[in-house]
């Protein structure tokens, strides 16, 4: 289970008009300006579920996807997931989640996949036997059979996601965090992921979090929506809760963004 | 045991990456003797003109000289994720890190092992020794101990140089230049004993980065000038620095900001 309660994160950023001279100006006195990236956000998600976390740029789904993970300290507010505090027990935290980030690799670029898979089974401590299991699985469910001796630098972008995924649930967290999984894909990886992350989702009984800018994504993975906006969790619910006719997600949830301004 | 062989399986994936590049890597090993060559002709045209520097012969400075060069070579080549740390804290890079289950420091040293550096350690090693077959050094056991320690010592220096380096890049998320001064500026020092630069160096060096207690103290005890065996141990003790270092970096990790998306 994961809990938020009146979590609070900000940035100091440095702001300065454009140009060569302003630049200069900013070299000795610079204006800073505090980014409420989140806002007293709280919520709750049970074992199992499968969330769509969504909101405009900015908006600091990443920001929570990167508290909930562990990489950042909330300024106030506390965090729980399975009992753990995730930036105090890092490690003993991470070995239970598996986290995707759409923009960032972790695979080798010059080996061929199967060998950052082996990486990560020492990382990660995995048994032989579940290594074994796990491997077959994944290979099977994302066709990876052609794609794991080809160093990853090769591959296309939807064949990478592919092992980008398989990377991290290679270890069998119970939750998985997806930050932007589908981006950039065509239409056949992105029908394969969603299903793969469906089937995870009912097979494992993995809790999924998601963050995407792609409503379809979010259509036919989740039932239920977070929606930020501004720092602040705006809306908590069931897609039929958002639908106003029959007009198309995206229209639905443009319509959402106008409404609440953000 | 474990960690050992993690770390070993991060080098060899690291090999393993490098061989897919075979002319680059064998470029960049030859451009390492090259460089480090040069810096001897420099050593060697100086010694064409004047037969000592304050009381070192030529083969004696080459001994100095190429130790320190063995120890750079060697905490290059292991601590050279640290060395370019500032693009891994940039690109977001080391939210990966963070990530994994493992110590971050034992994956940032896993991140990047630069085998290239084999061309200058190489150098190093056909100067030390002719060095050693030159400066007449009648050597016993403590002597041999003492270079040991001097090759311990100055890794962990220099390698406690570059924490140090990736730690600033938490709070300034740019490389520091100036903080080579420390690090190629103490290898481009160390090609002479640190003592010819004048006692106000010499404390510097030996109180607030300990380079002569690598260099300057254990070379005067292999030299025969000084027989106490207090300066056989001192690079031993240099190795201190690495706890400041450690510290700073700890608290480099605890600050991150991680970057934007």
């Amino acid at each position: 289970m994961i809990t938020m309660e009146h979590v609070c994160k900000s940035y100091r950023i440095a702001k300065r008009n454009a140009g060569f001279a302003e630049a200069c100006k900013a070299l000795f006195h610079r204006e800073y300006e505090i980014i409420h990236a989140l806002n007293d956000v709280s919520f709750t998600i049970h074992d199992g579920e499968m969330v769509g976390y969504i909101g405009p740029n900015g908006a600091g789904k990443s920001s929570t996807i990167k508290i909930l993970s562990g990489i950042l300290t909330p300024d106030s507010g506390t965090v729980l997931v399975d009992g753990r505090v995730p930036y105090k027990n890092r490690i003993e935290h991470v070995r239970e989640i598996g986290v995707v980030f759409g923009q960032r690799s972790q695979l080798w670029w010059d080996v061929p996949v199967i060998d950052s898979f082996a990486l990560l089974k020492d990382i990660y401590s995995i048994s032989d036997i579940c290594y074994r299991q796990s491997l077959e699985e994944l290979t099977e469910l994302l066709n990876l059979s052609e794609l794991l001796r080809s160093p990853a630098r090769q591959l296309s972008l939807g064949q990478r996601m592919r092992c980008e995924i398989a990377a991290s649930l290679l270890h069998r967290p119970r939750i998985l965090f997806l930050d932007e999984p589908t981006i950039g894909l065509d239409a056949v990886s992105k029908l394969a992921v969603r299903d793969f992350i469906l089937r995870q989702n009912q097979t494992h009984k993995t809790t999924v979090i998601l963050t995407t800018h792609d409503m379809q994504d979010i259509e036919s993975l989740t039932s239920r929506i977070l929606l930020i906006g501004k720092g602040q969790i705006l809306l908590d619910g069931s897609l039929d809760d958002i639908r106003t006719g029959n007009e198309s997600i995206d229209a639905t949830v443009a319509e959402l963004y106008r409404t609440y301004n953000i | 045991m474990k960690t050992i062989r993690l770390y070993l399986h991060y080098v060899s994936i690291n090999i393993r990456c490098m061989m897919q590049y075979k002319t680059s890597f064998l470029l960049s090993a030859i451009g390492q003797f090259l460089v480090s060559f040069n810096v001897f002709l420099g050593i060697f045209f100086m010694f064409q003109r004047f037969s000592n520097v304050e009381g070192f012969t030529y083969s004696e400075v080459l001994l100095c000289f190429s130790v320190v060069l063995l120890e750079f070579a060697l905490a290059e080549m292991v601590a050279r994720g640290f060395d370019t740390f500032s693009g891994m804290v940039r690109s977001g890079e080391f939210d990966l890190i963070l990530v994994r289950p493992q110590n971050e420091i034992l994956q940032v040293l896993g991140s990047k092992f630069e085998l290239t550096r084999i061309g200058r350690m190489l150098q190093a090693v056909v100067m030390f020794t002719y060095g050693i077959v030159k400066s007449n050094v009648v050597w016993s056991i403590s002597k041999i101990c003492t270079l040991l320690f001097m090759l311990i010592g100055g890794t962990v220096v220099f390698t406690a140089l570059f924490f140090i380096y990736a730690a600033l890049c938490f709070f300034t998320l740019e490389g520091l230049e100036f903080m080579n001064v420390f690090t190629d500026g103490a290898r481009e020092f160390g090609k002479y004993p640190l003592g010819i630069y004048g006692k106000k160096m010499l404390l510097f060096m030996t109180f607030v980065i300990p380079y002569a207690l690598i260099q300057y103290y254990p070379l005067l005890y292999i030299l025969d000038r000084r027989t106490s065996i207090f300066y056989m141990l001192l690079p031993l003790a240099a190795c201190c620095f690495f706890v400041p270092a450690l510290l700073l970096w700890k608290f480099g990790v605890q600050s991150y900001q991680s970057s934007g998306s």
